[in-house]
């Protein structure tokens, strides 16, 4: 008899299932995938040898890059990290916008997430919803930062800007007539607060509809159940946090269990998977996302009530007002030495995690006192994930793979930095 | 420092007796460093422990600290460091060890303690060239295939020593000598303790 070899197969570099670039080489017996072995780095741009090139400031816009559909929570852990080693504070309504901008983050990424991992395993249509509900959130990143992706809002010490009054206008062109524009500006007539407010009110109608569309969908069950299974002991032993933990049905939200910023002020409620399969962790995120709705809710009552600094006053850290600039000496120097040299950070060691909608996305800052980092290590939350691809998908067949890249919610940007 | 601190602080001195090279804690963190003899059995104490039950390791970077302080560093030069959580208890630490060897930085892997450990000492290893002795598979992972220098050392340019281009002759990409200028926009600087303050000229 002929001898059987096995068969080994390359996914990628360029696989429109991959979410970017990754190489995966999968070794096969007939259908089914005997080992899977990731190379990674086809993306990796050294961001943490670059950080320490740049001054701290100037590193901020870096970390839109790492996980790049969700930036402001990359921003919001380096700025936490560098926070806890000046040891300034953040005013209260610095931290309220920085929860809610996290929560519009994690619907942003949820949605791409249930998207494209249905798109990867045949489910065409979810895409289109969900990319509808992303552009009314783009529009909030916009409007807040003036970038609709790579917005570089969040700053060691609160947060650039506060929220605007007003909505960017649609205006008539040749393929948007009157009609059309009036009701594309509908909801834009009042503030930022009531553009978000009106989406939150629409959202978990659309929830639902994803729902319907997917949750009780026969082909949308038989790909996913039972399919990428960790077991509780084994999701810790591989360093898995966020989504892929809980659907493994442990209890452990970084929102909850070390709360940072007001998240311990906000109610929420934590979803656990039962089975640690692809259908738990896609029902994990589909709660996540009504109870982020939830806590965009909360932010935005209390955002209306309560005006205020948005950014420290410390102006070692954070730079003055642009009209005291203009007027004062003692803010034009501080000014000048901010943009210039940059802010001195103590000599020490700090690490911040934030709970990420990956997962825990967590920055580890060395400093020796100057005004550059001597070292950033970030810790993403994909790269533990994609680590236990091979676990997950030995004796699965092939076309369980792309199941389980969609379910790790892999970022390339973001795994390999 | 806060109580729960004290009684981690307090159960790791219990746990690990002598072999605690340094206990410090600072920011609200706890910071352990051991020898590099010692890395692995407080690995395992630092799991197993029920006082301590750290069973995630969340984080494992290379760190070199030969450029610290603008030379100002006396100690070892690569280290490991590790970020651990405990789910149970619901609390963190870092473990430090010091390769004792500058030229050949060597430490043991801890991949069979924590198996998240693997990918992360696989980069360790590409970025430092710390070799993590034990580990089942210890090859280069984010830098390309035939990368030459361990890219994140200090001594090691921003720029690298070669950069790939096309080369339309040969009709194939090849690698030459890098023709960037090294350039920094914004000096790195270290001012003294009482630079700025408003009494202090």
């Amino acid at each position: 008899m002929a001898e059987i070899r096995n068969y080994t197969l390359n996914f990628g570099p360029q696989h429109p299932a991959a979410h970017g670039v990754l190489r995966l080489v999968l070794e096969l017996d007939g259908e089914v995938v005997v080992r899977a072995d990731p190379h990674i780095g086809l993306l990796h741009r050294a961001t943490e040898k670059l950080a320490e090139t740049k001054t701290w400031l100037q590193t901020v816009p870096y970390l839109d890059r790492l996980d790049y559909v969700s930036m402001m929570c990359n921003e919001h852990a380096y700025c936490l990290a560098v926070e806890k080693l000046l040891g300034v504070e953040v005013p209260l309504r610095g931290q309220y916008i920085r929860v809610m901008m996290d929560e519009v983050t994690r619907i942003l990424n949820h949605l791409l997430n249930i998207g494209t991992h249905g798109l990867d395993i045949g489910a065409m249509t979810m895409v289109l919803y969900t990319f509808r509900e992303r552009e009314d959130l783009m529009d909030v990143y916009e409007a807040v930062s003036g970038a609709r992706l790579h917005a570089a809002y969040y700053r060691p010490g609160g947060v650039y800007r506060d929220l605007p009054d007003q909505m960017p206008q649609y205006v008539e062109n040749k393929f948007k007539n009157a009609a059309t524009v009036k009701r594309l500006n509908a909801a834009r007539q009042g503030s930022l607060l009531d553009f978000i407010e009106d989406f939150t009110d629409r959202f978990p109608a659309y929830v639902d509809e994803y729902e319907t569309l997917l949750t009780d969908n026969r082909i949308w069950k038989q790909r996913t159940i039972g399919i990428g299974v960790v077991s509780p002991e084994r999701a810790l032993a591989l360093g898995f946090s966020g989504p892929m933990l809980r659907g493994s049905g442990i209890e452990w939200d970084l929102r909850k269990k070390q709360p940072y910023e007001v998240y311990d002020r906000v109610d929420f409620d934590v979803p656990v998977g039962v089975n640690g399969d692809c259908y738990s962790r896609y029902l994990v995120r589909i709660e996540e996302m009504r109870q982020a709705n939830r806590i965009i809710r909360q932010c935005i009552d209390w955002l209306r009530k309560n005006p205020g600094p948005v950014i420290t006053g410390n102006h070692k850290v954070a730079p003055p007002p642009r009209e005291k600039m203009k007027a004062g000496m003692e803010e034009l120097i501080h000014h000048f030495k901010l943009f210039t040299e940059g802010m001195h950070v103590p000599p020490g060691e700090a690490y911040a995690g934030i709970e990420h909608p990956k997962g825990e996305f967590g920055v580890y800052a060395i400093s020796d006192g100057g005004n550059k980092p001597y070292r950033i290590k970030l810790r993403s939350p994909g790269f533990a994930h994609l680590a236990a691809t091979d676990e997950m998908a030995k004796g699965h067949m092939i076309a369980d793979a792309t199941a389980i890249i969609g379910t790790i919610d892999l970022v390339l940007g973001d795994t390999d930095r | 420092m806060s109580a729960r601190l004290e009684l981690l602080c307090q159960n790791l001195r219990n746990a690990l007796g002598d072999r605690i090279a340094k206990l410090q804690t600072a920011l609200g963190e706890v910071t352990l460093e051991v020898a590099a003899g010692d890395y692995l059995e407080t690995a395992r104490l630092l799991r197993d422990d029920p006082n301590l039950r750290f069973e995630q390791l969340i984080d494992l970077t290379g760190v070199d600290y030969s450029a610290w302080g603008d030379g100002a560093w006396t100690g070892l030069r690569f280290a490991a460091v590790c970020h651990l959580t405990s789910v149970t208890l619901n609390w963190r630490l870092r473990l430090r060890a010091f390769a004792p060897d500058d030229a050949f930085p060597v430490l043991p892997s801890v991949v069979d303690i924590w198996n998240s450990a693997n990918w992360y000492e696989r980069e360790a290893f590409d970025l430092y060239g710390i070799l993590f002795e034990g580990h089942p598979d210890l090859r280069r992972i984010l830098s390309d295939y035939g990368f030459v220098g361990h890219p994140f050392r200090k001594d090691f340019p921003i720029s690298g020593y070669v950069e790939m281009r096309y080369d339309p002759d040969q009709r194939r990409v090849v690698y030459q000598p890098v023709t960037i200028e090294p350039r920094e926009n914004t000096p790195r600087i270290i001012r003294e303790d009482s630079y700025g303050d408003a009494d202090h000229g």
